[in-house]
């Protein structure tokens, strides 16, 4: 543990990425291979499963640092991570430990197995053991997630250089659902074929953004000299529902989202055509809820996602199809080297042969012969219940992670609107004690209205003078909320907008986000609610309906 | 009851018998000081008492003034009423302030921190019936190690820079922390160099008589390669500036209390975060109120509401007070630069101007993630 402690420190230390890539390496050149297979499940979010519940450990965690649990609540505030106002408040440890960090995650995993008062027990003394570094992560194993500042690319970059593996290999060998406990750095080293884990997916190749702002936006030409010609490129919609690869092989099926949580069960009306696929098939696509042949808003979809029990209800109302628009494995080969049309004629093959059109649906290509034909077809976007046009180099093949090139994601702009600031909250990890979540009103008549929170889009300098307003023009604290003088104007951003019976201003956002400061404008400036509402699509369903 | 000896004011803490204030922000006639950093010491009064330590780094600062210094428990009578300076352990000249009159006692302890630090006179306990006390870090998260074992990682760190062949930049305020770490280098590993805004505060307090390692003033003459066998003591405002990129590549180090959380120290992208304060932590403003024996505690700035709370509940009678304080550097917590407001218009005090109604808290808002 002591070295993953130091792993952690030394990180935290630099935001050099050689100097993080140095560290890594260093840490994955001296530790057993247990322990660095356990540091690869931590890094890419594999964590043990919590063996104490977090109210527990949070509530001993105050019994030992012997001070009022409102004054923990506080300190958790401002500190913004659980796990580390744990290890700075409890009293400096009274022994050592050289357990390994692999020892450590089996001692978790066998703890979870005990009593309440035996696990109290071997937590207490397990904190007494550890100093405040040792602790900080040990409490991050027990409750947090890994966000540490170190992509998984970096890591993967570091294992390869000790490895000699390349780093597109060694990210398609820990995808999927392995465990450390049964997963050893020797496999992983070693050559593979997909037959080792039938349930192991690619890596998801990621489209990059074409920057556009409101002020700026990219014109034909700008697309011409930076993309080339058009004929080189096919273009779909950019569909708004839930990023998905699903896999056929040894007769059985699975659904990975993007977050590469394992979704097979989520989704079972698309178990018909997945088991009528050929063994060795894998599709890349976007999940979408449809009726009468329609995709509907990602807010319908939303419904049914994180429910653990599907009702026929829920089924019934927002059923879902599949929208396929690539194919990376076919007959039990890897087809990612081949290009996007050659690609795209096996896809479009396998859904000529589907039995379930109606589930199994195909991306259609969008027929444009000029960027500018393509610029006014965009603007169809929102009526075609699509966030914008995906743009796919002809020649291009399926790359792992988000690449610059050969995949572009053109999006419509975002809805906006002017919105006065009026409560203020602290953020989180690199934001801890520094006001960065903000809500957002508009004007009912002489009243402003909450409509929605938002907490990104500002840079650091912006931040902190937000901050140093909130913490100077705060009217009201409610726990960690602060009330503030309406005053500040910013442009709010968002995706989508539906009715709501649950907010005070009956609406709700999708992606809200903050677009600029508009120190321009004075608050009576602010839109209204009136404004707001004007721009709900009329044929919008309330997402509530039937939850 | 009879009018309390101390009053706090928009101009600041005023004591109405002696005529004076302490700290004020706006222009008075007579200003007792408790230490020149900027936030304490404003420029525009008629008068100033302070420290002798203070004398030369306040005539720096605010030019021409008339000021009269005293020595720690030498005792100045103003209409009657008798203040006495005592050690605040802040930074070099800081002082608590004693105000007796009839038998109350006063402290107004400025900023100061229970530490030695080496190079300020050590904070005393005073004892009085009413307290005036800073709370910067008053949460319990802010516990301070010891500053050896802190500088003992400065020097390696150091030590390590150099035998990469790096550059060393290690950063503090100008009065106090600068002054701290300039004594506590080993010097055996190379020469100090400074910049300008540092260098002044140095040579001010040399001229007062404050004995300092040798430091050498960064010039466009400076030779590079003689300022690359060193360090450079720089302040927190010129990290990020030309001046300081001129130096790169270079290994960056940020001294302050609040590099005791990830969060604080990931937001100033230093290469380094020293947990060091010149002010007290938790258990350090715990215990030098209770020192004091005082009847009442009033909490100036820092994490005032839930300190309150915390001293009421374990016995003290405490109360929060409004002031303009807690404007230096290390107090206005970890940003990269002192803010900045559209028009000033923000700054101004919250007033019954609003005609218009904000709903209240309590519901759940929109913004489906």
């Amino acid at each position: 543990m002591k070295a993953f402690a130091q792993l952690f420190l030394s990180l935290d230390e630099t935001n050099k990425t050689n100097e993080k890539v140095r560290i890594l390496k260093d840490y994955f050149n001296s530790v057993p291979d247990a322990d660095k297979m356990h540091m690869l499940a931590l890094f890419t979010g594999r964590r043990p499963k919590r063996p104490i519940n977090s109210t527990l450990v949070r509530n001993w965690a105050v019994e030992l640092s012997n001070i009022p649990a409102w004054l923990f609540e506080e300190s958790y505030h401002v500190v913004g991570d659980l796990a580390e106002t744990m290890s700075l408040l409890m009293p400096e440890n009274t022994s050592g430990s050289n357990k390994t960090l692999t020892e450590w995650v089996a001692e978790i995993n066998e703890v979870a197995k005990r009593n309440e008062e035996e696990r109290k027990l071997w937590l207490i003394e397990s904190w007494m053991m550890l100093d405040r570094q040792e602790r900080f992560v040990f409490n991050k194993l027990l409750t947090g997630s890994f966000r540490i500042g170190v992509s998984q690319n970096l890591v993967v970059k570091a294992l390869a250089e000790v490895t000699g593996i390349e780093a597109a290999t060694l990210t398609h060998r820990i995808m999927g659902s392995w465990m450390p406990e049964t997963y050893s750095y020797e496999q992983l080293i070693q050559e593979q074929s997909t037959a080792d884990d039938i349930s192991r997916p690619y890596p998801f190749f990621l489209a990059y953004p074409i920057q556009e702002t409101s002020e700026k936006r990219k014109t034909a030409d700008d697309l011409e000299a930076s993309l080339g010609q058009p004929a080189e490129w096919q273009a779909e919609w950019k569909w708004d529902g839930i990023r998905a690869q699903m896999i056929k092989r040894d007769g059985k099926i699975f659904i990975w989202s993007r977050g590469e949580d394992l979704s097979t069960e989520k989704f079972p009306e698309l178990h018909p055509f997945l088991n009528a696929l050929p063994d060795g098939t894998v599709l890349d696509g976007e999940i979408l809820s449809f009726t009468n042949g329609l995709p509907m808003p990602f807010n319908v979809l939303q419904t049914r996602i994180g429910r653990k029990n599907l009702s026929k209800k829920i089924l019934q109302d927002s059923p879902v199809a599949v929208i396929a628009y690539d194919c990376l494995e076919f007959e039990g080969e890897d087809i990612r080297t081949k290009t996007q049309a050659e690609r795209r004629v096996i896809l479009e093959q396998l859904q000529a042969a589907t039995e379930y059109p109606e589930v199994f649906r195909i991306s259609e290509l969008i027929k444009f012969d000029s960027w500018a034909e393509l610029e006014t077809l965009r603007e169809q976007s929102r009526a075609m219940i699509a966030e914008g046009i995906m743009l796919k180099r002809k020649n291009a093949t399926y790359q792992v992670g988000r690449r610059r090139g050969d995949w572009w994601k053109w999006k419509i702009d975002p809805l906006s609107i002017d919105a006065v600031m009026i409560y203020a909250q602290k953020g989180h990890g690199r934001r801890a004690d520094l006001y960065t979540d903000y809500t957002f009103a508009v004007w009912d008549g002489d009243k402003l209205v909450p409509f929605a929170k938002a907490y990104s889009g500002l840079t650091d300098q912006e931040i902190n003078k937000v901050d140093y307003f909130v913490k100077r023009n705060t009217l009201e604290k409610f726990g960690p909320v602060r009330t503030v003088k309406p005053e500040l104007v910013f442009e709010i951003g968002f995706e989508g907008i539906n009715k709501s019976t649950r907010h005070k201003s009956g609406i709700a956002l999708r992606f809200p986000r903050i677009l600029r400061w508009r120190h321009d404008k004075k608050k009576e400036e602010a839109d209204t609610l009136e404004t707001l509402k004007a721009l709900l699509d009329p044929v919008s369903p309330s997402p509530e309906e039937g939850s | 009851m009879a009018k309390p000896l101390l009053e706090f004011t928009d101009r600041g803490i005023y004591c109405e018998q002696g005529r004076f204030y302490i700290d004020p922000w706006k222009p008075v006639d007579d200003a007792v000081i408790t230490h020149a950093h900027a936030d304490h010491a404003y420029v525009g009064h008629k008068r100033y008492l302070a420290h002798h330590l203070s004398k030369e780094v306040l005539y720096y600062r605010l030019g021409e003034i008339s000021l009269q210094t005293v020595e720690y428990g030498e005792t100045v009578m103003k209409n009657g009423v008798e203040i006495c300076l005592f050690p605040a352990g802040h930074v070099i000249g800081s002082a608590q302030i004693r105000i007796s009159y009839k038998g109350e006692v006063w402290v107004v302890s400025g900023d100061y921190k229970t530490q030695d630090d080496g190079i300020s006179t050590p904070f005393e306990p005073v004892a009085c019936q009413h307290f005036i006390s800073e709370c910067t870090f008053g949460m319990p998260v802010y516990q301070w190690k010891e500053q050896a074992q802190i500088f003992s990682e400065i020097n390696n760190w150091w030590c390590s820079n150099q035998q990469q062949g790096l550059l060393t930049v290690i950063s503090g305020y100008s009065l106090g922390k600068a002054q701290r770490i300039l004594q506590n280098l080993d010097l055996n590993i190379g020469p100090v160099f400074t910049h300008g805004v540092i260098e002044n505060t140095n040579e001010a307090l040399r001229r007062n008589g404050v004995i300092l390692n040798p430091t050498t003033r960064i010039t466009a003459d400076t030779p590079k390669d003689e300022i690359r066998k060193g360090i450079i003591l720089a302040p927190p405002s010129a990290i990020g500036t030309p001046w300081i990129r001129k130096f790169a590549p270079f290994s960056f180090g940020y001294c302050s209390g609040w590099m005791a959380l990830r969060g604080a120290k990931r937001r100033r992208a230093a290469d380094r975060g020293f947990i060091l304060s010149d002010h007290a932590d938790w258990d350090g403003l715990v215990s030098a109120i209770d020192a004091t024996g005082c009847e009442k505690v009033y909490l100036t700035h820092g994490y005032t509401a839930s300190f309150t709370r915390y001293l009421n509940e374990i016995g003290f009678d405490a109360r929060e007070v409004h002031t303009l304080y807690g404007e230096e550097e290390e107090e206005t917590s970890p940003n990269l630069t002192p803010p900045n407001l559209p028009g000033g218009e923000a700054l101004k005090e919250y007033g019954n101007d609003s005609d218009r109604q904000v709903l209240p808290l309590g519901e759940d808002l929109g913004g489906v993630k």
